[in-house]
């Protein structure tokens, strides 16, 4: 994976994203001049300490945060000018974006696969192929024993591969996944990981994994740091 | 998939309470209907089942339910001579509160004009109408007497020979029928003693002036029974009321009666107008602007319950916005809940309400109409108490996922 072949769109990019919180003295710059560019089938971990603005670029770039300043591109697509969306972003987010955060964030009153159905559900697939479809990713996640499992009887790990099945269901172009891994084992977390590789490869998707996991470094294709909102690439990669 | 449904399998117990809660209000405003409507049958029932085409009283009264009238007794002959008229009979009622059995027995005592009529115009659930000018009686079922129980009413004990159902006055109280000369016995029993004095004072007036002086006979008679003195007139009745033949103008003959001087005529028309616009009037506007209330009440409950039940999912529905779902998705979610609890609520409350209103002391009647206008107003109240939750949802943050 080249991130600089010119010919080729990248899954995301981001330029000169900047992100201030409030104003006056509570004034915080928590994204500053960031830019990234992300191809799609590359895996990319974020690295950084408590409070560098991890969380905020990866929602900057999940179109639920907009930046203050600057402009992405999602699938060569523009998406976001400043805080002005050039497109529906609810519908963009429900065709080509995935999330996974550090909690599952299941949906309680749903099963397993309904919470995968859901997904495709809300985009427009109708509910007997969106039912197989679910099925079919909780086999791949190998949780498809515990598919008619409502949440509360699943495990964390089970938990976290059934939100990974939701995050892959409309077969997003860019997953997005802040601390991922934090509340697994490190063996589970190492599993996570992995899938997202698999996933990134076997299926073309653009990752971007928030990690403090210096352990499972090594499967990501390249790193970054961030520090007081500002991005550098990482040593590691 | 439905949303609403999956979230109400996952939280059945609370959904059940909530919606018990909404279905036993609902029965309470329902029922306010019910009885409303039960205050005005009731009110206009005698009027209406009693079958008079006109109603003579006391003039310039507005009786004899409205108010008190007092009609001799022999207005019944001098109608009955008007061209035109079919019968003429009198109406004699009164409540009287006694004591049977121990217990307090409160019964409007309707007098029938025996022996024009003998009550074969009663709803009859059991037994058969007067065949005795006295000592029987037929009692409504509501007055909790049995067929051939003996009630005592004044100096005479009365057979139950009939039954009705639902015969009640305008207070809700059961009627009992009785001929008129025992209902006149029962309304004006006085002690012998009473009887003794009047007699005495009426001796000692007759013997005061010259008439009596000049012809002791005559002071003899005064001290007998009121009956053998023929210048004494009949009892007082209430009203006396009138059927007019087939094919006679009505208004024509009520024409005549307005020429009286010591009557006033009403159609049975203007009769229940009186009752509806006097008597029951305030009550009737009571009730309405209480069920007015009770459904002010509902709509702000409801609201809360549907906005609660929208605030416990918030995240689930930051999570649904996060995802991409459009607003008619949650939206939908949250209208289809409120449509669900309003439905079973007003289910539940029609269901209830088949066991409870029979059982409450006052008529309470449930008509088609009302019901669908309530299955309405239910569908306007889960609409608008859905809105808040909707409002609420509509403004989420997909960012909210991430703060917890
Ligand atoms: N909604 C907000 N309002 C104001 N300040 C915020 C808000 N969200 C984040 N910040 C601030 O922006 C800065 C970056 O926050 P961010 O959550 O992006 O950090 P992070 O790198 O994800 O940290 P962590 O590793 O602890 O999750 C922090 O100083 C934080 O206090
Ligand atoms: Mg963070």
């Amino acid at each position: 994976m080249n991130a600089s072949t010119p010919n080729r769109v990248a899954a995301v990019a981001a330029e000169r994203l900047t992100k201030v919180y409030g104003s006056g003295n509570t004034e915080v710059v928590a994204m500053n001049d960031v830019s990234l560019q992300v191809q799609r089938g590359e895996v990319v971990a974020l690295l950084g300490p408590s409070g560098a603005g991890k969380s905020t670029l990866l929602t900057a770039l999940g179109l639920v945060n907009p930046p203050t300043r600057g402009r992405i591109a999602i699938g060569g697509q523009p998406v976001l000018d400043g805080d002005q969306p050039l497109t529906d972003l609810r519908a963009f987010r429900r065709q080509h974006l995935g999330f996974v955060f550090q909690k599952a964030n299941l949906i309680p009153f749903l099963t397993a696969v309904e919470n995968v159905q859901v997904a495709l559900e809300i985009n427009e697939v109708t509910p007997r192929q969106a039912r197989r479809r679910a099925l079919e990713l909780l086999d791949y996640l190998g949780v498809a024993e515990r598919a008619g499992n409502l949440p509360e009887a699943l495990s964390g790990g089970q938990q976290q591969r059934v939100a990974v099945a939701r995050a892959l269901a409309n077969d997003p172009s860019l997953i997005l996944a802040d601390e991922p891994t934090a509340a697994l084992d490190s063996h589970r977390g190492r599993q996570v990981m992995e899938l997202f590789c698999r996933v990134a490869h076997e299926r073309g998707a653009a990752v971007i994994v928030v990690t403090h996991d210096h352990r499972a470094l090594d499967v990501f294709d390249r790193t970054f740091e961030m520090e007081d909102g500002r991005l550098r690439p990482g040593h590691s990669a | 998939m439905n949303l609403a449904l999956r979230d109400i399998r996952h939280n059945r117990a609370r959904f059940a309470l909530t919606t018990l809660g909404i279905g036993l209000l609902l029965m309470i405003v329902m029922g306010m209907g019910g009885i409303y409507r039960g205050l005005i049958a009731e009110a206009t029932l005698l009027v209406d089942r009693i079958g008079a085409d006109l109603w003579l009283v006391q003039a310039s009264t507005r009786g004899p339910f409205a108010e008190i009238s007092r009609v001799a007794g022999n207005l019944e002959d001098r109608a009955r001579a008007v061209p035109g008229v079919a019968s003429a009979r009198r109406f004699v009622s009164h409540t009287v509160q006694r004591e049977h059995r121990g217990r307090p027995l409160r019964i409007v005592v309707q007098g029938l004009s025996w022996p024009e009529d003998r009550g074969d115009w009663l709803p009859l659930i059991a037994g058969r109408p007067l065949r005795q000018a006295h000592y029987e009686m037929v009692a409504d079922r509501s007055l909790g007497l049995a067929l051939g129980e003996q009630v005592r009413l004044g100096k005479d004990v009365y057979r139950v020979v009939g039954l009705t159902q639902g015969m009640v006055g305008s207070g809700g109280d059961g009627l009992g029928f009785f001929s008129v000369a025992d209902a006149q016995a029962i309304q004006f029993d006085e002690p012998p003693e009473a009887t003794r004095l009047e007699r005495a004072a009426r001796f000692d007036r007759v013997v005061a002036n010259d008439l009596g002086r000049v012809q002791p006979l005559l002071a003899d008679r005064s001290a007998g029974t009121s009956a053998n003195i023929p210048a004494f007139g009949q009892p007082l009745v209430s009203a006396v009321m009138v059927t007019v033949k087939p094919g006679a103008n009505p208004a024509a003959v009520a024409d005549t009666f307005r020429r009286w001087p010591d009557v006033t005529v009403y159609s049975t028309a203007a009769q229940k107008d009186l009752l509806l616009s006097g008597m029951v009037d305030k009550a009737r506007r009571q009730l309405g602007l209480f069920r007015v209330l009770l459904v002010i009440i509902s709509t702000i409950i409801m609201a809360l319950i549907i906005y609660t039940l929208t605030l416990d999912k918030l995240h689930d529905l930051a999570m649904l916005k996060l995802m991409g779902a459009r607003n008619r998705v949650l939206a939908g979610l949250i209208l289809q809940q409120s449509l669900l609890i309003g439905a079973l609520g007003y289910a539940l409350a029609w269901w209830l309400g088949q066991y409870a209103f029979p059982r409450f002391p006052r008529l309470v009647v449930i008509q088609t109409p009302d019901l669908i206008a309530l299955a309405g107003i239910v569908l306007g109240i889960s609409v608008l108490a859905s809105l808040l939750g909707i409002w609420k949802a509509m403004r989420v943050e997909p960012n909210k996922v991430l703060a917890t």
